[in-house]
């Protein structure tokens, strides 16, 4: 296996990384104005995500990072290219940041509220943007032989794109409702569950029209492979619905982490051996190959991150066992 | 306005915002660590305060470092596409070092810190911090390693139409990033113990919480002092490193239009870019060679000169930067050092003498440089990247070659004014809270979380 397809599968693994774990908790924020009905419960909703979601944000940077270094043109004409998506991605991610530090710091109820939203929108906008991004990934965008963008904003929404955010936003939103029956307590804990089961319900149809559209829209599907992950997050989807029911709700949240990782690696596995299609010409696609760095960078970068991500997996690790607990609204930072 | 000019003030802005935030985060995690660190070993219960009292402050500045770091990183891509292409090969790899060997372990422990104070054993709480303190200066180290390519390229090779690598060892060894990251670092923790000593000061003024304030007064007075003195030294072989390696940058900085071989300091100047001449000046003779070759007759290659030579080995241009912002940045940041290191050698004077709190003039001075070493700091910057136009990357990209070329003038200005506005307005949300914190005072910081009523108002209503 040479280092160009090494650096392609570490990137989805960054990718798969972040959709696991930034899922759930853009899914704890997109929840907060359903489940916390008073001040003290979204106190605790925003807890329980509190100790985690920064180191989980680091996914997507390192992410970011790590097509910067491997694949310089992928960087600059995914970046350049989907402009403005990005730049809305990033007013969201901003606001999202300052609300969980700035809301519990003044107790005035329009502050809080306001918080909230931001919160709220923070939430939802990056998780709904990641599936139209992606999408748009595999079903292919106008660039043309010098590997510019040539499109629009307006070129990156079609319905294809848009079935892709709404599978991914429901996908993170019932995947945050399992994280919360974890770790939250009683009452808030059961109204987790049951708005879990009913998102379950709809995470099902959106990812079942947008496995459809893929087949229809793309040529993802021609691998056996791609097809066959699709498979498999659709089962583990229906697993997480079913174990949900049966109030087994730990391996409900593995399910549907599982139907995250199944579903990302799904599309990565599609998008291979290109990393962007172009929708104008086939050879003007971007690839692992004409993408890349040089083969010295991708050796020095190689041996940099086989050695730091094993590290990075042990302590990010640990961080969950030490805050293992459910939040008590008795001690509450945030 | 063009797409160009307009991204260069974004990446201006935007750049000017975080770095705000980040000199602060440099020094205080170290501070709030030592702190800590005190309280493990002797149990002394106002040192847990401290941490925690210092470590509020810490937290709501690290967040805004965060946030408008997200915006750093994307920019490259999104308006400097061309940069991107050209050097990704070789400056993409520190940012993801960065990420991965800094980042991670910067907002892992901080998490930890934070939520963990009843979770974990003391020891492993303060090295929590201790941690995050660590991957700060770490993650200041890759990113200036970054810089320092753009500032004085090195380990590459022009081939295939770009920038590659072909040394990852020379980079980290940078002539430049040895001068810079010092320079940075030490002016981080400069400004943490300003910000430290300036807070006490004011309490030390209104005569509360004398023991809490006095600790975290003495604990950060050495710290001010020796960095402050130091940051100025390095400051100053940085400078004569410059004029080897960006003779344009400093001579611009000094606003010396012809080489001399006796050339002065100018102290002020009128300048004239049109013209090329300073029609007024008040200088010392022979100062400016001393400090650039530490002798006072020593040549010092002017303007015009460096234009000319520069014409020749890169073709026809003008690569003159904008000299009067650069002169002048440069004597606000030199200005405010000197302020800071009379501020500092004043108070430990006084400090060492048992009478700091029978001064109120310098308490109140203290108080009042609190922005002082943020005016050095943006001034910093400011010198060291608008005195590297017109390049992107010193002597091998100009800025025009860099920016994106699909990216339209109105979509940079529409997130030019949003991010301008955006950011603008959390920072100053954030100095609220910091400034409402300092007024809480450390009582405050002990309780726990004040008690709620139960009925919220709820979202929908």
């Amino acid at each position: 296996m040479d280092l160009n397809v090494l650096w392609f599968i570490l990137i989805a693994v960054l990718f798969t990384g972040y959709f696991f774990l930034e899922g759930f908790d853009y899914g704890v924020g997109i929840l907060l104005p359903f489940l916390g009905r008073s001040d003290i419960e979204r106190r605790v909703l925003l807890n329980s995500i509190g100790p985690f979601w920064d180191g989980n944000e680091v996914w997507l940077l390192t992410a970011g990072g790590a097509i910067f270094a491997a694949f310089p043109h992928w960087y600059a004409t995914l970046f350049s290219g989907f402009y403005l998506a990005l730049f809305l991605m990033l007013v969201a991610l901003i606001g999202r940041g300052a609300a969980l530090e700035f809301r519990s710091k003044d107790d005035r109820p329009f502050w809080r509220s306001l918080w909230d939203w931001v919160m709220f929108g923070g939430s939802l906008v990056p998780a709904l943007l990641w599936g139209v991004a992606v999408t748009n990934l595999v079903q292919g965008v106008p660039i043309n032989g010098q590997m510019q963008y040539t499109g629009t904003f307006f070129d990156l929404l079609s319905p294809y794109t848009l079935a892709g955010g709404l599978a991914i936003l429901l996908l993170f939103a019932f995947h945050g409702a399992l994280f919360l029956t974890l770790k939250t307590e009683e009452d808030l804990a059961a109204r987790s569950r049951s708005l879990g089961l009913k998102l379950g319900v709809l995470a099902v149809g959106a990812l079942f029209l947008l496995v459809v559209l893929s087949y229809l829209q793309t040529d993802v599907m021609d691998r056996a492979g791609t097809a066959l992950l699709f498979w498999g997050a659709g089962t583990a989807l229906l697993a997480a619905c079913g174990f949900l029911r049966a109030g087994r709700c730990g391996w409900a949240f593995v399910s549907s982490g599982l139907a995250i990782v199944f579903t990302t690696a799904a599309f990565f596995g599609g998008l291979f051996p290109r990393v962007m299609v172009s929708s104008l010409h086939p050879e003007w696609s971007l690839t692992v190959y004409n993408a890349a760095s040089s083969p010295y960078t991708l050796k020095v970068m190689t041996v940099i991150a086989l050695t730091l991500v094993p590290v990075v997996l042990l302590y990010q690790g640990w961080t969950y066992w030490v805050f293992r607990r459910r939040v008590s609204a008795r001690r509450l930072e945030y | 306005m063009e797409a160009l000019l307009l991204s260069r003030w974004q990446f201006a802005v935007t750049s000017v915002y975080h770095f705000l935030f980040v000199p602060l985060t440099l020094g205080l995690s170290v501070l709030v660590a030592v702190m800590e660190t005190v309280y493990v070993r002797t149990g002394n219960e106002t040192y847990k305060q401290m941490a925690r009292f210092w470590g509020k402050l810490f937290v709501i500045n690290f967040a805004m470092g965060v946030v408008t770091g997200i915006v750093q990183e994307f920019h490259f891509g999104m308006n400097w596409s061309e940069y991107s292409r050209f050097v990704g090969d070789v400056f993409g790899a520190p940012l993801a070092v960065e990420a991965l060997a800094a980042f991670f372990l910067e907002s892992t422990f901080l998490g930890v810190w934070i939520f963990g104070w009843d979770k974990l054993p003391k020891t492993l709480h303060a090295a929590s911090i201790w941690l995050v303190a660590l991957a700060s200066n770490l993650s200041a180290f890759w990113i200036l390693v970054a810089n320092s390519f753009m500032q004085e390229p090195v380990g590459y090779v022009v081939r295939n139409g770009r920038a590659e690598m072909t040394d990852f060892l020379a980079l980290l060894t940078n002539p430049h990033v040895l001068y810079q990251f010092p320079h940075t670092v030490l002016a981080g923790f400069a400004t943490a113990a300003f910000f430290v000593m300036g807070i006490s000061a004011y309490y030390l003024l209104r005569k509360a919480n004398p023991d809490f304030f006095r600790r975290s007064f003495r604990l950060a007075l050495p710290v001010g002092a020796v960095c402050i003195l130091l940051v100025m030294a390095v400051g100053h072989f940085q400078g004569q490193h410059l004029v080897k390696s960006q003779p344009m940058k400093m001579a611009a900085a000094e606003a010396l239009w012809e080489s001399a071989e006796q050339a002065p300091l100018n102290l002020v100047a009128l300048i004239d870019e049109k013209q090329q001449t300073n029609p007024l000046e008040i200088s010392i003779p022979g100062l400016g060679s001393f400090l650039a070759v530490n002798t006072f007759r020593g040549e010092v290659k002017g303007i015009k000169d460096i234009q000319a030579a520069y014409a020749e080995k890169y073709g026809p241009g003008n690569y003159i930067p904008p000299v009067t912002p650069v002169f002048w940045s440069f004597r606000v940041m030199v200005a405010a050092g000197l302020w800071l290191l009379v501020l500092a050698f004043s108070a430990l004077y006084f400090w060492r003498k048992g009478r700091l709190e029978e001064k109120p003039l310098v308490l109140k001075a203290l108080l009042w440089s609190i922005p002082v070493p943020y005016l050095a700091n943006t001034a910093g910057w400011y010198l060291a990247e608008v005195g590297r136009q017109p390049w992107i990357v010193y002597g091998l990209q100009r800025v025009e070659e860099a920016v994106s070329p699909v990216v339209s003038a109105g979509a940079v200005l529409t997130t030019l004014v949003v991010f301008t506005l955006l950011l603008g307005a959390l920072a100053a949300v954030d100095g609220y809270l910091m400034y409402r914190v300092v007024k809480q005072g450390p009582e405050e910081a002990l309780l726990a979380p004040a008690a709620e009523k139960p009925e919220g108002v709820s979202l929908w209503t």
